[in-house]
């Protein structure tokens, strides 16, 4: 009778709203600001506002309307740095997290290491999808969400402008060179989101008061069981790019196609 | 020192982007080894003749690899990377998707997007959107790196047909994933990131309708469409058009913007043009700053007499 009871509760389990899905937001420069890289090289970003990665923010929107939709139950925030990074999970939670993981190290860590961290917290955490943007617009890598679903052996959804969910799938559109391209990837399964996914929300003042109230835990790289080993990616130097010069003005179609005929010769 | 070069295709032809990281991989040193995985994919493994240092082509072929999945192509390029020093892939949806991939199960970090290699172990990339170029040394034993195809002129193959090495599948596929279909644009014009000529529209066409003066005039010109990212989500054209940072990266002989107002995101994404021309009715819009010849105008008149001029000859 027990062991009945048992059956009936797993089908609705996964019948019902199960889904739980870990987002990784990054903290960033706002991406409003044009940085200034220093005459020495490098760039300061000191003093700088800071913000949820946008791409992030994409993938926390969806995970919260899927929990909206009631397809998922809990929706989980992770962020990795130093303590000014719970800036950004407050702001998940304010947007609809539920409870945030503030991984805290003080060293500045390459996707690999980035994507260990989540490894380890995914295998604590047992989520049915883990969310994140397909880029941070700092350091353009676009790799952890790759990296991440290798080390966990799950399938990826790359660069996706379409997530819906069904059973025990996930069919995604992803954004390719020449269109696009629908996988149907078997949960659990790494999620990384393009800007056509959707519009995320604005926060509210009610919820950011609420969001004080949220869970917010602290591990640490030890605590997962990852060591933060000397980095084999070494940043030697930061140049700002070679600008274009302006050139000159035309008056009109005529005198453009002319240059462009015995000037320029491109034509 | 050896290299493994990654090709993109579709079973049938090799993707133009393929060439620029052969080119690439002409700056390294050791002996380049050309790797096709895909499915019924003999023209793509025959197609391959000698370039500089180029000297074999290993040829996988078998279903587990006709969509070029990540799932399946990384533990294949992780497995056959244990006998490499290098292996590239170009920077484009397919080599972004699944290089990391590769790396990570290799245990290796990797280079995203170089846009120049200095020496054997040092690279360039942007970052900042594009508004900063960082210079990395990468000391893992096996470098993956991928290429970003604007920035390497493409090799040229001109030798004899490379030996071929057909080799069994040595992986499982045990990554449950199912591809479902593709909703590619059909091609009626030269593909963006290699085009000779781009012309791009902007928001200032104002609504879908009008964005095929864009086309117009890149017909007369035999030139690639682009877009800017407002024009892509103002929905006036489709996103695999979008030139800029979080688009494609475009290098062409000549890039004609026409009612773009330069974010300094999509500048990222065709700074690199031989000449750049841009049309716009601001005479205070950024991308004059970088533009070799500007025009400052109403884009409806101006289109029609560009498409008129060259009518004419």
């Amino acid at each position: 009778m027990i062991f009945k009871a048992r059956l009936v509760i797993i089908v609705l389990f996964f019948g019902e709203a199960v889904m739980k899905i870990l987002v990784a937001v990054k903290h960033v420069v706002d991406p409003n600001i044009k940085i200034q890289v220093k005459a020495a090289g490098g760039v300061d970003t000191t003093h700088l506002k800071m913000v949820m990665n946008p791409f992030d923010e994409i993938a926390l929107e969806e995970a919260i309307r899927l929990k909206e939709q009631k397809k998922a139950q809990e929706v989980v925030a992770v962020s990795i740095g130093g303590p000014l990074v719970q800036e950004t999970l407050r702001h998940a939670l304010a947007l609809g997290a539920d409870r945030a993981i503030f991984i805290h190290t003080d060293f500045l860590l390459s996707p690999l290491v980035v994507a260990k961290l989540l490894c380890a917290l995914s295998k604590q955490e047992q989520p049915h999808l883990v969310m994140l943007g397909k880029q941070a617009i700092d350091s353009d890598n676009n790799q952890v969400g790759q990296m991440l679903a290798a080390l966990l052996a799950w399938p990826q959804g790359t660069f996706i402008s379409k997530l819906v969910v069904e059973g025990e799938e996930v069919k995604v559109t992803r954004e390719i060179d020449g269109g696009l391209e629908t996988l149907a990837l078997r949960l659990p399964a790494v999620i990384t989101t393009d800007l056509r996914l959707n519009t995320p929300r604005y926060v509210t003042l009610p919820n950011i008061v609420k969001a004080k109230q949220k869970p917010l835990a602290t591990l640490t790289p030890a605590e997962l069981g990852v060591e933060i080993t000397a980095p084999r990616y070494q940043t030697l130097k930061i140049m700002p790019p070679v600008l274009r010069q302006g050139g000159i003005k035309v008056r009109s179609a005529k005198e453009l196609i002319e240059k462009l005929k015995t000037e320029a010769r491109v034509l | 020192m050896k290299t493994l070069v990654i090709v993109e295709h579709d079973n049938k032809v090799v993707k133009s982007a393929t060439f620029s990281v052969l080119a690439a991989a002409n700056t390294l040193p050791g002996d380049i080894t050309i790797l096709v995985a895909g499915f019924q994919c003999a023209t793509v493994c025959d197609f391959f003749k000698e370039n500089e240092k180029t000297k074999k082509t290993i040829c996988v072929d078998a279903p587990a690899y006709q969509h070029l999945l990540a799932e399946n192509v990384a533990p294949l390029v992780a497995k056959l990377a244990e006998n490499y020093d290098y292996v590239l892939a170009p920077a484009t949806t397919f080599g972004k998707n699944m290089l990391p991939r590769a790396a990570a199960l290799c245990d290796c970090g990797m280079v995203s997007e170089v846009v120049e290699i200095i020496d054997p172990i040092t690279f360039v990339h942007s970052i900042y959107a594009g508004n900063a170029l960082e210079t990395v040394a990468l000391h893992e034993k096996i470098k993956f790196l991928t290429i970003r195809p604007a920035a390497f002129q493409a090799a040229v193959l001109t030798g004899t047909t490379l030996p071929i090495e057909k080799i069994e599948d040595p992986v499982l596929h045990e990554i449950p994933v199912r591809f479902v279909s593709h909703e590619l644009s059909a091609l009626v014009r030269p593909e963006l990131q290699n085009a000779r000529i781009v012309v791009s529209g902007g928001r200032g066409l104002q609504n879908k309708e009008n964005f095929k003066l864009i086309e117009q005039l890149a017909d007369k010109l035999g030139a690639a469409v682009g877009a800017s990212r407002a024009a892509v989500d103002a929905g006036f054209i489709s996103n695999d058009f979008q030139v800029g940072q979080t688009g494609k990266v475009v290098a062409p002989d000549l890039y004609i913007a026409i009612g773009i107002s330069g974010a300094i995101q999509h500048l990222a994404g065709m700074k690199d043009s031989k000449v750049v021309v841009a049309i716009n009715k601001d005479a205070d819009a950024p991308i004059f700053q970088v533009a070799d010849y500007g025009l400052v105008g109403d884009l409806f008149e101006v289109i029609p007499a560009l498409i008129a001029a060259l009518e004419k000859g």
